[in-house]
């Protein structure tokens, strides 16, 4: 019986290939995104983890010099000699690869990925053989030096000997940072007695870099999510009409004398070997999508943020696992309702096969005191959400919320277009498009979903591009930036480049806390610089006056969320009180920023002189000006930054993330036009009842072929109307209340106008492409079938 | 002997290669010690980075104002990847360091490494000073101060001489094996001992006696031989004696000693005069290890009972052995130090 059974009901696919094509392809496509989004978070965020390992970050304390230079590797051995048990890390980049040098006799445990139980040769890695552990890609980068493959060692970087990394470095004689072992000896002396030139850093319990890409990985997740809701609605729709189709199969099979409950575990059964083809072609797919978005990823997360991410994938067991579980998870939620509806059915039924589009009064309303309840909770979430929790509810209630409503009005504004048709035809066209409304919603929410998510992250990268970029100008206002590594150099430097440029600006900061926030306080001199670059998000009239007075502060927007500050509160540094005059946004700190003027930082902290000077001269003179500063006054152009080469790079970085943003874009939107596509091949079939009468009265095979390539778009313009708003309010959730919850600033939110437009007709394009096959396929239906119409009473 | 431990060694799998702790490895392009030494001091206080290894081998018997016996344990080895001194981070010479204090119910160990050439640690002649990191050995070898620090514990003393160096074996040439493997041995037996020791418990001041052994050598062991027991017994009546026991694959031992006696006079003792014999184990770390022993020599009519005061006195360091104070009772009464390595 079982046999006969299974026979029965896959029959049904066999004779209706296309659905199982539909059903199949969507959730793979849905599996193929999450997945592919996940795999490359995955494997971003083992990158961070590895070289996190790597510098023992996440672990250990470290100590590092206050101005963040390297410092004279004699401060290691005088902090070694005093009991302090430090290990001294150098690191660069040689060939773009991330050099990272160590001492393995000092280390604390087991930092870095390399194991020197194995057949390493200890002598010729402490003895300056040079030998390098490196994974195959960054061996490659490294030709003439003697690189051991080493797997596990973090991407795009290469493990050493101190000596040989400050030798390949020209960093002889130099240590960056100090890591702190755990277990230190009693009785050690204070750190200011020894190297108060220091200041030790906590460790991390994740690293830095971990916390900042952790935006990036947000956008991703987010569109991974929004792409397999959108295929889960697709696959909801292919079951429900499979279901439906299939009635007349099942109340054969009853009235046979199946049991209910075997039909529905046969049922299940089958739709979970579905699921699991399905999720296996899809985590494949995503492993492709995943492997194509990588490089780029990986190329953003290192202009961005300088994390190295491995450029090529690995095949993780768990994303195959997750993959699959997902696939099953949505098709059993996709199925749910069709098993239930499935279970209720009166044995005899009436076995007419009604598309689901028929069924559509009850649940119309329950749907719509739904998605009334969602968009009043995602209303109340806009004015109280200020968690990250809180943020993703605000885009979850919103999302479905406005997927749940879009068929409701859509059905509103057709009723409405209907009444003013004048002709019989027009009236017959809105009629029949409210008619197949229910048939199409599926893939309908499926482009609202896909637009909106599109114009929301679109907007928000956008967004964060020119605010950055804006705030590079702001930040980096100056042509070129020379460190100085002492006073005598430091003289040298303001000795030449007083005649040949227009203003020096020394950068001078202290590190402090300022009303119980870890803050870096800076003194400036007053100059137009400052006056013309930076911008306020809230300010008195005139903040740089008062400051360069001495009177006030400006603090960035970190440290006034924070600790709650607002214009005119005061704060106080060493006893002196001052009162905030401007809060500005200050994009990827992580801690607190306050500037006053030079005079007060002088006298705050007289033993803080500054070594970074910014230079404002004629952009065209920058080269020669370090060529001559090298050959004349002996200051490296290693010990330059050059304002523009930093822009450059920044737009690079943005480029790139463009184009993960407009893969993913045309990614999504491809899943919607396939969900519109596939709606209307199988309403196709079902709708030659309500076109034949039409056909009869005398309109043309080809017109009701126009007119249905009319109505998908009319729907995809009326979905893109509605996707508009959606998206925007997306995109204020984004940049808003997540960035804010997840990060201390709020990005500002431009609007795109071009973009959104091109986007429209985008989603246009998609919707006349996926109805243009079943349009034509109409157009071309022999006059039999539909004379059959009315000889066949179905 | 006193052979000791040995860095090479910051690879445990060479611990299995050669030997113990890659002791037995070949002497290959570096100076092997030679019969009829010459020393020349202080010169030869300092370190020979053209022999593979080196160490300056301090041990102390201690006793508190309550009469609290305490063991304390002062070590600095050198091991050379190449013989030269080398500058900068390239220097072939690496440093170990060992300290550790022993009561009779806890044994508190701390290790420090260090590469040579950076100033982190070395030993230099004159004048003199051993350390890595912030411990030290230091002095003119009539009066040294002695420091280390650990985690759990410290110490700061001051040794006084109160007789000659002592050379073991010929003149300072230490036979270690039937196949001619040799090392350049002397010691300072004769240091009084006072300072504080710093223990979890509070600080403590001790006086004793301390003896500081110096040995460096290519290749001390030969390639069957995988681990010794070392003894230094101080006796009552103002004797000492120096013996070493050195166990072979084979299941036999080679043996050796020095009879001090308490104006610094020396008699050499070959393989088979001296004899040691373990009475009883005891389980730590994981290891059976003899924490009785009997030790004899007919020659000198010794037949003494040596027992750890501490049986958990084990090393937890890179290359793990056992190091502790010990009693001596039978024909002759007094106290000493027992070193046991190659117990797996």
């Amino acid at each position: 019986m079982t046999g006969v059974t299974l026979q029965a009901l896959l029959s049904h696919w066999w004779r209706n290939p296309l659905q199982l094509f539909t059903l199949l392809a969507g959730l793979a496509l849905a599996t193929a995104l999450w997945s592919g989004v996940q795999a490359v978070n995955a494997e971003a965020r083992a990158s961070y983890d590895a070289a996190a390992a790597t510098l023992g970050e996440g672990q250990f304390d470290r100590l590092q010099r206050r101005d963040g230079q390297p410092m004279d590797q004699q401060a290691f051995i005088d902090l070694r000699r005093a009991g302090w048990l430090v290990s001294p890390v150098v690191q660069g980049r040689f060939n773009g690869v991330r050099i990272i040098g160590i001492d393995l006799l000092t280390a604390p445990g087991s930092i870095g990925p390399v194991d020197l139980t194995g057949d390493v040769a200890i002598d010729a890695f402490l003895t300056g053989e040079g030998q390098l552990f490196a994974n195959p890609e960054a061996a490659a980068q490294l030709p003439d030096l003697n690189v051991r493959i080493s797997p596990e060692t973090a991407p795009n970087t290469a493990v050493t000997d101190i000596g040989v990394a400050q030798r390949l470095l020209g960093k002889e004689g130099q240590i960056d940072s100090l890591i702190i072992a755990p277990n230190q000896p009693i009785g050690r002396p204070d750190l200011a007695d020894i190297a108060p030139q220091l200041i030790r850093q906590q460790a991390q319990g994740g690293s830095d870099i971990g916390r900042l890409t952790d935006s990036f990985h947000l956008n991703l997740t987010a569109f991974g999510l929004l792409s397999f809701a959108v295929g889960i609605f697709i696959v909801n729709g292919a079951i429900g009409l499979a279901f439906e189709q299939r009635r007349p199969v099942v109340r054969t099979l009853r009235a046979l004398g199946l049991p209910l409950r075997r039909l529905i575990l046969l049922m299940g059964a089958e739709l979970m070997l579905f699921a699991l083809v399905a999720g296996a072609i899809g985590v494949a797919l995503g492993y492709v999508i995943a492997a194509l978005l990588l490089p780029d990823v990986a190329a953003t997360l290192r202009g961005l943020y300088g994390a190295d991410v491995a450029g090529n994938l690995q095949l993780r067991p768990v994303w195959w696992l997750s993959g699959l579980a997902i696939a099953l998870g949505g098709t059993a939620i996709a199925a749910s309702g069709a098993l239930y509806g499935l279970s209720k059915m009166p044995l005899l039924a009436a076995a007419q096969p009604r598309a689901l589009a028929m069924a559509a009064g009850r649940r119309a309303m329950i749907q719509g005191i739904l998605a009334a309840m969602l968009i009043a909770l995602s209303i109340v979430l806009m004015f109280t959400a200020d968690g990250l929790i809180g943020g993703f509810a605000l885009l979850g209630s919103l999302l479905i919320g406005a997927a749940l409503a879009l068929p409701l009005i859509l059905d509103r504004v057709l009723a409405g277009a209907s009444l003013t048709a004048k002709s019989v035809s027009a009236q017959w066209f809105w009629a029949d498009t409210r008619q197949q409304l229910p048939g199409l919603s599926l893939a309908l929410m499926a482009l609202l979903l896909a637009m909106a998510a599109n114009i929301g992250v679109s907007t928000m990268v956008s967004s964060f591009r020119l605010t950055f970029i804006d705030f590079l100008d702001q930040r980096l206002a100056s042509e070129l930036y020379v460190s100085t590594e002492n006073a005598s150099q430091t003289a040298d430097l303001l000795a030449f480049a007083a005649p040949r440029v227009d203003e020096i600006l020394p950068i001078q900061n202290a590190d402090t806390e300022v009303a119980g926030q870890p803050t870096q306080v800076f003194g400036a001199d007053d100059n137009r610089t400052y006056r013309e670059n930076w911008t306020f998000l809230q300010s008195t009239a005139d903040p740089w006056d008062t400051t360069f007075a001495g009177d006030s502060i400006v603090i960035n927007e970190q440290l006034a969320r924070r600790s709650a500050l607002s214009i005119s509160d005061t704060v106080t540094l060493q006893d002196t009180t001052f009162t905030i005059a401007g809060i500005y946004g200050d994009y990827g700190n992580p801690i607190g920023q306050a500037v006053i003027s030079e005079a007060q930082f002088q006298r705050l902290y007289p033993d803080i002189a500054p070594t970074r000077f910014g230079l404002r001269m004629d952009p065209d003179a920058v080269a020669d000006f370090v060529a001559a500063m090298e050959a004349e006054a002996g200051i490296p152009a290693s010990q330059t930054i050059n304002q523009a080469g930093i822009k450059a790079i920044s737009l690079q970085v943005f480029e790139r993330t463009f184009t993960v943003t407009t893969a993913l874009n045309i990614l999504t939107l491809a899943v919607a036009g396939f969900a519109i596509l596939m709606s209307l091949l199988t309403l196709a079939t079902m709708r030659i009842p309500q076109l034949a009468p039409a056909w009869a009265v005398g309109m043309t095979r080809r017109k009701l072929g126009q007119l249905e390539l009319l109505r998908a778009v009319l729907l995809a313009v009326l979905t893109a109307i509605v996707a508009l708003p959606l998206g925007l309010a997306l995109a204020w959730a984004l940049l808003a209340v997540v960035n804010v919850a997840a990060f201390g600033w709020k990005l500002p939110m431009f609007l795109f106008p071009f973009d959104y437009a091109r986007l429209g007709l985008f989603a246009l394009f998609a919707a006349a492409l996926a109805a243009a096959w079943p349009a034509i396929r109409l157009s071309r239906t022999p006059p039999a079938d539909l004379l059959k119409v009315f000889s066949n009473e179905r | 002997m006193n052979a000791k431990v040995l860095l090479l060694c910051l690879l445990p799998f060479e611990a299995t290669a050669q030997g113990f702790a890659g002791l037995g490895t070949s002497a290959e392009g570096f100076a092997v010690p030679k019969p009829n030494p010459a020393f020349d001091f202080p010169a030869d206080h300092g370190a020979h980075p053209e022999y593979r290894i080196e160490w300056w081998y301090l041990t102390a018997n201690l006793t508190a104002g309550d009469g609290t016996p305490y063991g304390l344990q002062w070590t600095l080895f050198r091991s050379a990847l190449a013989p030269e001194a080398g500058e900068g981070w390239t220097a072939p010479q690496l440093w170990m360091g060992h300290a550790a204090v022993t009561t009779p119910d806890e044994h508190f160990v701390t290790e420090r490494l260090a590469r040579g050439g950076i100033g982190q640690a070395g030993v230099t002649a004159e004048p003199f000073e051993a350390w890595i990191d912030d411990w030290s050995l230091q002095g003119d070898w009539q009066t040294l101060q002695m420091n280390a620090t650990g985690p759990d514990f410290g110490y700061d003393m001051t040794l006084s001489a109160e007789g000659p160096l002592v050379f073991h074996g010929d003149n300072g040439f230490s036979v270690k094996s039937a196949q001619g493997q040799a090392s350049y041995y002397y010691s300072q037996p004769f240091f009084s001992i006072t300072g504080t020791l710093q223990l979890p418990a509070g600080d403590v001041q001790v006086t004793g006696n301390a003896w500081l052994d110096r040995e460096w050598s290519s290749q001390p062991l030969s390639d069957d031989q995988t681990g010794w027991d070392w003894f230094s017994l101080s006796f009552d009546d103002g004797n000492k004696l120096m013996g070493f026991r050195l166990q072979q694959t084979d299941g036999n031992n080679y043996t050796s000693a020095t009879w001090i006696t308490p104006d610094g006079k020396t008699t050499a003792f070959p393989d088979g005069a001296f004899q040691a014999t373990p009475l009883e184990t005891h389980t730590t770390a994981g290891r059976d290890i003899p924490v009785r022993w009997q030790v004899q020599l007919p020659d000198k009519d010794i037949d003494v009972t040596v027992s750890a005061i501490n049986p958990d006195a084990f090393m937890t360091t890179t290359v793990p052995y056992w190091e502790g104070p010990v009693t001596v009772t039978g024909s002759h009464d007094g106290i000493g130090y027992l070193e046991m390595t190659g117990y797996e």
